[in-house]
C-alpha cells in the first residue's frame, strides 16, 4: 500500500494514501473536535457530509481553513490543528449553531449526553453574540409510537439521514428544504408514523442532540407500581444486562445480570423475569416450524416455502411488511419473544397466581424502540388489554434507576424468579447477531438427528460482517445458514430469495448493526464500535456459564408444554405464540 | 407505517412511467425527469413523486427533498395567470415590497400560493433583466414596469 508522510502538530507520521487529516491526527493521539463526523470502523459505516465545520484545521499554503473530515493527507503536508486563526473559527461556527438551538438544556432528554452540549463546554462558549436580535427557526414536534423528533434541536448533521438510507436502506429520513427551513423530515413532512419508518431507532442511536429521542414510558411504569391493586411483572431481555453497567460508570461489557434483577426488585416490581426464557421458547417454536419446512421440503412438498427467515425483529418485521409483502409468507410465524413473553404470562402465569390479566401489568426492559411499536400492534392485544403494556429501553432504566437513588455498582447479585425467569445460554445469545440461528441450530440439530451435539460454540455463527453464511452438517444434511445484521444487509438476502437465487435454508435477520446489542434503545456508542464488540463478547461469555445451554433442555420450558401448551407448533401454541404479517406497501390506485 | 393512498389516472401514471423510461429510470437523472414531469403537468404534487420512487427506485423523501431544495420545482399548480413579483436589487429599493404586499391583500394569498378558483398565483423571483423599469411585475408573460402599489388593483382587473 501506497503510504505518505504528513505533519500535523509538528509530529509526523507516515499514513496510507487516501486517509484524512482527522484520521492521521488521532493516530498521533491528537484528537480534533468532530461533531456531524461520526464512524462506526468495524461496522463499516461512516458519516462525513463535511457540514458542521467544527473540525477545521489549518493546511499550510491553502488560503481557506480545511474540514479535516473530509480533507485528504497529501505528502508532505504540513497541518496545524489549535492555532488562533482555527480556534476562533471553531467558535464561531459554534456560536452560530448555538443561535439557532433551544436553550432548554436543564429539562432536554439528551442533557448530560448531548454531543453538542459537550462541545460547548470544550470551546468554553459562554455567551452567544447578537442572540437578543437572531431569530430561531422553529418546528413543530412530532412523536409516534417509538420516536419523538424535536426538529429545533436539529443541528444538520445528516447522521440520522446517513442511518436511515445508506446503512438501513429505510429511506424514512431526507434533508428537506433549504436555509432556515432546512430540516431532516420523511417525504411531504409527514409524521413518522406515516412514512416507511421501521422503528428501529438507529437515528436515535446517532443523533448527537436532542433532535431525536425515544418516547419515555417510564412514567406509565411507575404509575401501575404505584397502584396497589395492580402485579406487575417485568422481563429483561438479553442484551441489556451486557449494556445497561456503561451508564453506571462501568467498562463496556461488565455482565449486571444479577445486579439489574436486584435494582428492579428494588423498584418495586412483584416478579422478575427473563426475556430469555421467552427466547428459549421462541426456538421451541421457530425450530419446530423449520424442520417441518424443511422435512416437507425434501419430501417434494411444493407449499414449504424455504428459507425461513426469524422473526423475532420488529424492525426487521416492519422493514419486510413495507419493502418485502409479497415474501410475508416466508418468514416465521413465531411471535417475538417480548410477545411470547407476554402471551404466557397473561395466561399461564396469570392463572396460576389466580387474578385476572387486566390486573397483570407486563413491562419489558428492551435495548430497542421498535419494540415500544410492537407492544401496541393491534394483534398483541385481548379486549384492549395488550399482552405486553409498557415497553422502556435501557436508557430509560438506568434513569429510573438513578431516579430511586440505587447506585448499581453497591447491588448484591440476585436471582430471576420462577418460573419465566428461567433460561438457558441459547435464550441469552439472542442479544447477539448471529445468536438466534445458532440457539435455533443447537435445538434443531438435536431434535432432527436425534444425537448429542459434540460442541455448542458455532463461532462460524459469530461476528460483526454485515452478511455471513455456514454451512452446518447436521448429519448427512448441509443446512445452509444466512445471516444479516443492519437492513440494507438485510435487504440483500431479501433480493436473492424473492429471485429465486437463495441457496439457504435459514436466514437470521437483525434490524439493527451488531444485532441488540447495539439496538436504538442501548446506551449511546458515540460512534465507539469497541463497546459494541465488548457487549457481544459479554453476551457469548453469560451463554457459556451457564449450565443449560440449549432451548430444549430449559425444565422450565419442559414444563410449560406438559401443562399448559402440549406440543411445540400445537394449537395452543399457535393461538398464543404465532402471529400474521400484513402488507404495508403504499399503494399507487388508478383511478377510474 | 405508510397510510396515504394516492390517486392518478392511468394515462397520468403511464406518462410519468414514459417520462422516467426515457431516462432508462437512472436514478442518477432524478432533477431531469422531475423538469420534465412539470413541464407536463404543471407542478410535482406527491401522486407524481410517488410514481417516479417507484420507477427510479428512490425513496420518496429523497424526492421531496429535492423538489423543495430547488426553487423551480413547485408541488402546487400555477394558476391561469401566473402572477412574478421582481425582488430583485433594483426592484426592491423602488417599492418591489410594498407591491409584493399589495398583490398578497388583494389575492389573500402568500408566495408560492395559488386562488381557490385557479386564476391566479403568487411568486417572487429574481430580476428578469428590465431593471431600468423598477419594479417589475409579470403577469403570465406580459410585463408592467414602473409599478406602484395603487397599479395592483387595475393590473388584476385585465384578467376579470
Amino acid at each position: 500500500m501506497e503510504t505518505i508522510k504528513v505533519t500535523i502538530d509538528n509530529k509526523t507520521v507516515e499514513v496510507p494514501k487516501g486517509t484524512t487529516i482527522n484520521k492521521a491526527a488521532r493516530k498521533l493521539g491528537i484528537d480534533i473536535p468532530v461533531l456531524c463526523w461520526m464512524e462506526l470502523h468495524d461496522l463499516n459505516i461512516e458519516n462525513k457530509p463535511a457540514g458542521c465545520r467544527i473540525c477545521v484545521v489549518e493546511v499550510q499554503g491553502r488560503r481557506n481553513l480545511a474540514p479535516s473530515c473530509v480533507t485528504k493527507c497529501e505528502e508532505g503536508m504540513v497541518v496545524k490543528t489549535h492555532t488562533t486563526r482555527v480556534l476562533n473559527a471553531r467558535r464561531t461556527v459554534m456560536e452560530f449553531i448555538l443561535s439557532d438551538h433551544p436553550k432548554d438544556c436543564l429539562i432536554c432528554a439528551k442533557s448530560g449526553n448531548c454531543e453538542l452540549q459537550a462541545m460547548a463546554h470544550q470551546l468554553g462558549i459562554r455567551e452567544i453574540p447578537g442572540q437578543e436580535i437572531a431569530a430561531m427557526s422553529t418546528y413543530r414536534k412530532d412523536t409516534s409510537p417509538s420516536i419523538i423528533r424535536d426538529l429545533d434541536k436539529c443541528i444538520m448533521c445528516r447522521r440520522c439521514e446517513m442511518m436511515c438510507n445508506t446503512v438501513q436502506t429505510v429511506g424514512a429520513l431526507s434533508a428537506v428544504n433549504r436555509g432556515f427551513m432546512a430540516a431532516v423530515a420523511p417525504a411531504f413532512e409527514q409524521n413518522l408514523e406515516h412514512s416507511t419508518c421501521t422503528y428501529c431507532g438507529q437515528c436515535v442511536a446517532v443523533c448527537p442532540t436532542g433532535a431525536l429521542t425515544e418516547v419515555d414510558h417510564t412514567p406509565e411504569v411507575l404509575r401501575a407500581l404505584a397502584d396497589p391493586a395492580k402485579t406487575v411483572i417485568v422481563q429483561t431481555a438479553p442484551a441489556v444486562r451486557a449494556a445497561l453497567g456503561e451508564l453506571f460508570g462501568m467498562e463496556p461489557g461488565t455482565l449486571v445480570t444479577g445486579k439489574m434483577v436486584t435494582a428492579l426488585r428494588a423498584l418495586g416490581f412483584d416478579y422478575v423475569f427473563d426475556t430469555d426464557f421467552a427466547a428459549d421458547l421462541t426456538i421451541m417454536e421457530e425450530g419446530t416450524e423449520l424442520l417441518d419446512r424443511l422435512t416437507r421440503h425434501l419430501n417434494g412438498d411444493k407449499t414449504a416455502r424455504l428459507p425461513i427467515l426469524t422473526s423475532c425483529c420488529p424492525g426487521w418485521v416492519n422493514f419486510f411488511e413495507e419493502y418485502f409483502p409479497d415474501l410475508k409468507d416466508v418468514p416465521s410465524t413465531a411471535k417475538s419473544p417480548q410477545q411470547m413473553f407476554g402471551a404466557v404470562a397473561k395466561t399461564y402465569f396469570a392463572d396460576k397466581i389466580g387474578i385476572s390479566r387486566k390486573d397483570l401489568v407486563v413491562v419489558s426492559i428492551m435495548p430497542c424502540l421498535a419494540k415500544k411499536y410492537e407492544c401496541q400492534r393491534e394483534e398483541f392485544s385481548v379486549d384492549n388489554n395488550r399482552d405486553v403494556d409498557f415497553s422502556i429501553s435501557t436508557r430509560e432504566l438506568a434513569a429510573f434507576i438513578k431516579q430511586a437513588n440505587i447506585d448499581l455498582n453497591n447491588l448484591e447479585e440476585g436471582q430471576f424468579d420462577s418460573p419465566l425467569g428461567e433460561s438457558t445460554g441459547a435464550g441469552v445469545i439472542f442479544g447477539a447477531t448471529g445468536g438466534v440461528i445458532e440457539a435455533a441450530v443447537r435445538t434443531a440439530y438435536e431434535v432432527y438427528t436425534g444425537k448429542k451435539l459434540s460442541r455448542l460454540d458455532f463461532t462460524e455463527l459469530r461476528g460483526f460482517e454485515g452478511v455471513r453464511s455456514a454451512t452446518i452438517d447436521f448429519d448427512g444434511l448441509p443446512l445452509n445458514i444466512g445471516i444479516a445484521h443492519g437492513l440494507g444487509n438485510a435487504r440483500k438476502l431479501l433480493n436473492d430469495v424473492r429471485s429465486g437465487k437463495s441457496q439457504f435454508h435459514a436466514i437470521e435477520v437483525m434490524a439493527c448493526p451488531g444485532g441488540c446489542i447495539g439496538g436504538g434503545g442501548q446506551p449511546l456508542h458515540h460512534g465507539d464500535s469497541e463497546i459494541l464488540k465488548a457487549r457481544a463478547a459479554a453476551i457469548y461469555k453469560e451463554d457459556k456459564n451457564k449450565p443449560l445451554r440449549k432451548s430444549h433442555e430449559n425444565p422450565f420450558i419442559i414444563k410449560l408444554y406438559e401443562e399448559f401448551l402440549g406440543k411445540p407448533n400445537s394449537e395452543k401454541a399457535h393461538h398464543l405464540l404465532h402471529t400474521k404479517y400484513f402488507d404495508k406497501k403504499k399503494k399507487i390506485i388508478v383511478k377510474q | 407505517m405508510s397510510s396515504i393512498k394516492i390517486e392518478l389516472r392511468q394515462e397520468d401514471v403511464n406518462k410519468i412511467k414514459e417520462i422516467c423510461a426515457s431516462f432508462n429510470n437512472d436514478p442518477q437523472e432524478l432533477i431531469n425527469v422531475l423538469h420534465k414531469c412539470q413541464e407536463h403537468f404543471g407542478y410535482l404534487p406527491a401522486e407524481i413523486q410517488e410514481v417516479v420512487s417507484q420507477e427510479l427506485v428512490i425513496p420518496v423523501a429523497k424526492i421531496y427533498g429535492v423538489i423543495t431544495f430547488y426553487s423551480f420545482f413547485t408541488m402546487t399548480p400555477k394558476g391561469k395567470h401566473p402572477i412574478s413579483i421582481c425582488m430583485g436589487t433594483a426592484c426592491y429599493v423602488r417599492g418591489a415590497e410594498k407591491v409584493l404586499d399589495e398583490f398578497k391583500k388583494e389575492l389573500g394569498l402568500q408566495v408560492g400560493q395559488t386562488t381557490k378558483d385557479g386564476k391566479f398565483s403568487l411568486s417572487s423571483l429574481r430580476c428578469v433583466g428590465a431593471c431600468g423599469l423598477a419594479p417589475v411585475v409579470m403577469v403570465g408573460d406580459k410585463t408592467y414596469g414602473r409599478v406602484a402599489p395603487d397599479d395592483v388593483r387595475n393590473i388584476l382587473k385585465e384578467y376579470e
